[in-house]
Parts: structure tokens; sequence; C-alpha cells
């Protein structure tokens, strides 16, 4: 809990809804025949509607990027390291905008808000999305808000992604592109992750095939395993071993399956914190959403053809630990850039903390995103 | 352009800019290979209207370059330019980073398979207060265009413009214009007749021999 609101936070802020009451088609080929969109936005947004970034958030994140929603909150926005007077994205410069995705379980419509058809909640029924779809509705919202051109779209992990998928739908749209540990598409290991993470909730007996709502319990065992599983994967070999070796919790091996080592204390807190904050079906569909992301699929000549529409001048970041997203994976985007002889640099981030490396602090991070924002 | 302690890259810089920027055909493509700060593909940006890239190892030297919205990719020349396709750059720019690089040879002709043009430049060693430094006192030479000590320096592959040009000649390289600098980065009349006594920075701009 903040004792008080630091000078280069944007502060206590709340989230607004905006309503798109016309049908979204989406590319499953089922429709939403409305929906809603929960976002922050933060500084203002000036006369000539220019300074508008958009931010993209990943796999388990939501709207609340930065600052507080009250003064009793433990911990500030996701992103509240980089966003705020002062900081790489400057407040006081940039109208910030940030979106909990379609399918989110933060207040956008999703799995666990109301199907008007049904009257329940949609549940397993809500439709498979993609990132495509996340883009389109991102679009509404852009013109709901009357912004003609985002300055950014910024991104980290599956953020990225959509990123890379805003330059190549709506290339006119936005005047900069960046994309923070991403990847051009999963690779199997990825998808395999995911399927794991997918598994252990489908086969939770309290998953009741995605009706748990109704049922009034959630999924926790499964949900708690899948966040224990991504967990691992966004901590480096090296972040793990430096912040809990084999440290033991009581000092001694007490021959059971209870826990003995901090980090099967640390990665049931995870998992067990995150039951709290979010939802089954939501993980369920965004990991999906994350497996199909493939923009070069639909251009025959690959990333560099599906890349070679893109107006926006890019910047592409990885973390040397990460192996979620591993810097090769980066490059794989960047040559794809080249290629399409598109405007971009890259630059390649020491750290040893793994994917979550993107959210954390870095000196050279933050110099690269307040050089490159300077000319933003 | 690497920045050792002590080195004078702007002085340097200018020097090898204005003679670059000459050869170079307003409109066309650039790969700068050891981009540095970044300072040679602004100034071709804003007057040659030249696109590209810079790569570069060095992260202060990337924030320097961001900083002047160069566009510029983090990257190890000693890994070679795989992410290039054969012929993709009307020039390919390499200004004092030939000697810095682990397979100078292989980077060459990598320069030459990228782009339809080299431009190369280097410290000559054989310069004649290198050779006093080296011959008279015994001593590795360091001066304005090799400030380091032979502990701290960056090049581990000096050469000199009867080297260079031995090597062009061996991998069939035909040298289409060279500009030999004196200390003061002048192209004087002695220089035509002594180059690799009198020049301190060689500047080649060559090409593939079909």
């Amino acid at each position: 809990m903040p004792k008080s609101i630091p000078a280069d936070s944007v502060g206590l802020v709340a989230p607004q809804t905006a309503h798109f009451d016309e049908p979204i088609e989406l590319v499953c080929g089922q429709t939403l025949p409305h929906f809603d969109l929960i976002y922050e936005t933060y500084g203002k947004l000036n006369a000539k509607r220019d300074n508008a970034l958009l931010f993209c958030h990943a796999l388990s994140g939501d709207h609340h990027a930065a600052g507080y929603h009250s003064m009793e909150d433990r911990k500030p926005g996701w992103w509240d390291g980089y966003i705020g007077p002062g900081k790489a994205f400057d407040t006081r410069r940039y109208f910030v905008v940030c979106p909990n995705n379609l399918g989110g379980c933060k207040g956008s419509t999703g799995p666990n808000t109301i199907n008007p058809k049904t009257g329940k909640f949609y549940g397993p029924d809500f439709p498979l999305f993609t990132v495509k779809d996340w883009v389109n509705s991102q679009k509404q919202l852009m013109d709901s808000i009357g912004i003609n051109q985002w300055a950014a779209v910024v991104g980290g992990s599956l953020g990225g992604m959509q990123v890379l998928q805003w330059a190549i739908d709506y290339p006119d749209k936005l005047r900069h592109a960046l994309v923070i540990a991403a990847a051009p598409r999963l690779s199997a290991q990825n998808i395999g992750f995911n399927e794991v993470a997918r598994q252990a909730i489908l086969s939770d007996p309290e998953f009741h095939g995605g009706h748990y709502y109704e049922h009034n319990v959630v999924p926790r065992r499964g949900l708690m395993l899948a966040r224990m599983l991504g967990h691992i994967t966004y901590l480096s070999d090296d972040a793990m071993r430096a912040q809990f070796g084999r440290d033991l919790q009581t000092g001694r091996l007490s021959y059971d399956f209870d826990v003995q080592f901090q980090v099967e204390s640390y990665l049931r807190h995870q998992g067990s914190s995150f039951v709290e904050r979010f939802d089954a079906n939501t993980y369920l569909l965004m990991t999906k959403a994350l497996d199909y992301f493939d923009p070069a699929a639909d251009f025959e000549g690959g990333l560099a053809e599906a890349l070679s529409q893109t107006v926006a001048k890019f910047l592409v970041i990885s973390f040397t630990s990460d192996w979620r997203f591993a810097p090769s994976r980066s490059t794989e985007i960047v040559k794809a850039l080249t290629d399409a002889q598109r405007q971009v640099s890259y630059a390649e981030v020491e750290s040893s903390e793994g994917h979550d490396a993107f959210l954390l602090p870095n000196s050279y991070y933050t110099d690269v995103l307040n050089a490159y924002m300077a000319g933003v | 352009m690497p920045t050792w302690p002590g080195f004078d890259a702007m002085s340097l810089l200018r020097s090898d800019l204005v003679i670059i920027k000459e050869w170079i055909t307003p409109g066309s493509r650039v790969l700068d290979l050891g981009c540095g700060n970044g300072a040679l593909l602004h100034a071709l940006h804003k007057e040659r209207q030249v696109e590209g890239y810079g790569l570069e190892i060095n992260p202060k030297n990337i924030v320097s370059c961001l900083q002047l919205g160069v566009n510029v990719i983090q990257s190890d020349l000693d890994k070679g330019l795989d992410d290039f396709d054969d012929q993709t750059f009307d020039y390919v720019i390499m200004t004092q980073t030939l000697q810095a690089v682990h397979f100078p040879d292989h980077l060459l002709q990598e320069v030459l398979r990228v782009g339809k043009q080299g431009i190369v430049t280097f410290p000559n060693f054989a310069y004649w207060k290198n050779r006093i430094q080296l011959g008279l006192q015994g001593k590795m030479p360091v001066s304005r265009a090799l400030p380091s000590q032979w502990y701290e320096t960056h090049n581990i592959h000096l050469c000199t413009v009867k080297d260079f040009q031995q090597l062009c000649r061996a991998r069939n390289i035909k040298i289409q214009e060279k500009v030999i600098l004196d200390h003061a980065h002048r192209a004087s009349a002695p220089i035509t007749f002594l180059p690799n006594l009198l020049g301190q920075i060689a500047i080649y701009r060559c090409q593939r021999d079909e």
C-alpha cells in the first residue's frame, strides 16, 4: 500500500467502460452481438489528438497498467515502472490508453460476463477469439475515443503480438510499433506448455465443462497448476537459482510431499494468488489466442510479406535470458522487417530475469525506451 | 565507430564522412557495420536521403543511435551477416571496424555479398609515426587513430594499406576508389606517392570483380 503517491506515478486512477452496440464478427466465424471494453487512460489527449499511445497487455495482464486504484492497493499497475510523469512513456507528453482485452476477466466482455442470448454466464460458450479480433475491437475503442492515429502501439509478450497485428492490419493507424519480448508465432515448445496448462484446467473436476460459475466453484487446482507451470517459463534458470537456490522452508528435509523447498512455496503462492484474480475460461482462451497467432500464415511470402505493407517505424526489444520468447524469436521479426525494407531498430537487453524482464526495472532497457520515445 | 577511451570519434568521423558522403548516390540503401553513435547514417539520411540500418554491438552506441532516430540493430558482426540477403544494399559501409572483428577476411566478403559496393576505412598501421614508435622506440603505437594501449584496444587485426590491397587482389575484390589521409586528415600530394608511409587513415570503395 502506498503511504503517499510517488511523484512519478500517474496517481489514483479509475477505469472506464466503452459499450459497443454493433455486432463484432470474429475470425472463428462467430459474432458477439455487442460488447464492452474496460480501459484506463493516463495523461491528456492533445488538441491535435496525435499523442495517444495504445498499450496491449500480455496473457495475464489487464487494463490497469499504471497508478493505483486506491490507497489500499498493495502494488501499482503492471507497467508502472515505465508509465508516468517523467518515465519512458511520459504521461506529461502522451495520452495512454490501455484496455482489458475482449475475452478478459477484468470487466471487458468475456466468459465471466452474461451472454445476452441465455441470460447466463458465457462460460465455455464464449467464442474462441484471436489476436486479430483483439486488434479489431481495440480499433473500435480507438474510434470511440476519437483518435485517428496512434503515436505508438506498445506491448510485451502477447502484447507485442498485438502490436505486430496492428501494424499489419491497420498500417496507417500507427506511427510507431514497439514489439517487446515477443515472437512472430509460437514454437512447438511454447504450444506444448500452453497445452499442459489447459489440460490442468480442463481435467480439474471443479471445471464442470466451463460452467463452474453456476456451481459456485472455481477449478482452483487446475488454474493454479497452469499458473505455476507458466510462471517457471517466465523466469530464467539463473533467476530461480539466485532467488531460491535449494533453500528449505524449515531448514531440513521432512520426507513427505509438503512444501519444503522455497521455490515450491513461491510457486504455490503464485498459483493460488492467481486463482483469486483470474478466470480459468479466460486463461484457456488466451492461451489459444497465443497458439493461433501467426500473421505470416495469411501471406504466401511469409512474415516479410506480411510486414511489407506496414508503414510504422518499429522498435523490437528482447532480453538475453528470456527462453519463452528468446532473442532469436525477436530477430526473426527484425529480419522480416529488414527484408521488407521497413524501418526498424533492435535492442537485445542483458538481463538474468527471463521473460518477466520486460516488466522489471533495467537501466539499459529504460535508456533504449527513453531514447526511442524522444523521437515519437 | 567503436568508442574506445580517448577516441576522438567526431574529428575522425568528419573526415571520413565528407569523403564517404561524396561517394554515395542520393537515395541509396546503406548498411553501416559498426555504426557507432549513428552520426554517419544520420548525416547520410539528412543530406543524401539514404535509407538503411546500422549494426552495432555497444549498448551506449545503440542508445545514441536511437536518440538520433537512426535505425540501429544490435548485433555481433563476428556472427556474420546471415540475416541479410545477397545484394540487398547499394553500399555496405565499415568505418574503423575491419580491424576490430575476428574474421576481417570473411566479413569483407560478406560486405560484398550483401552490398553492391563496399566502403571500408581503417587506420593504416604502417603510418610513419607508428613505424617510429614500433621500430625505434620498440613500443606498440598509440596515436589519435590508435588511441588505446595494447592491453585495452579493440583492434585485433590491424593492417596496412599494402596488406589490405593484397587481400583485395587475393579475393578478387576490385578497388574502385581510394583516399589515404595524413595525420591532419588531408589527402595531400606526397601521400599519392607514399600512401603506406604517410597515410594515417585509409578509405576504400570496392566491389566484387566479376
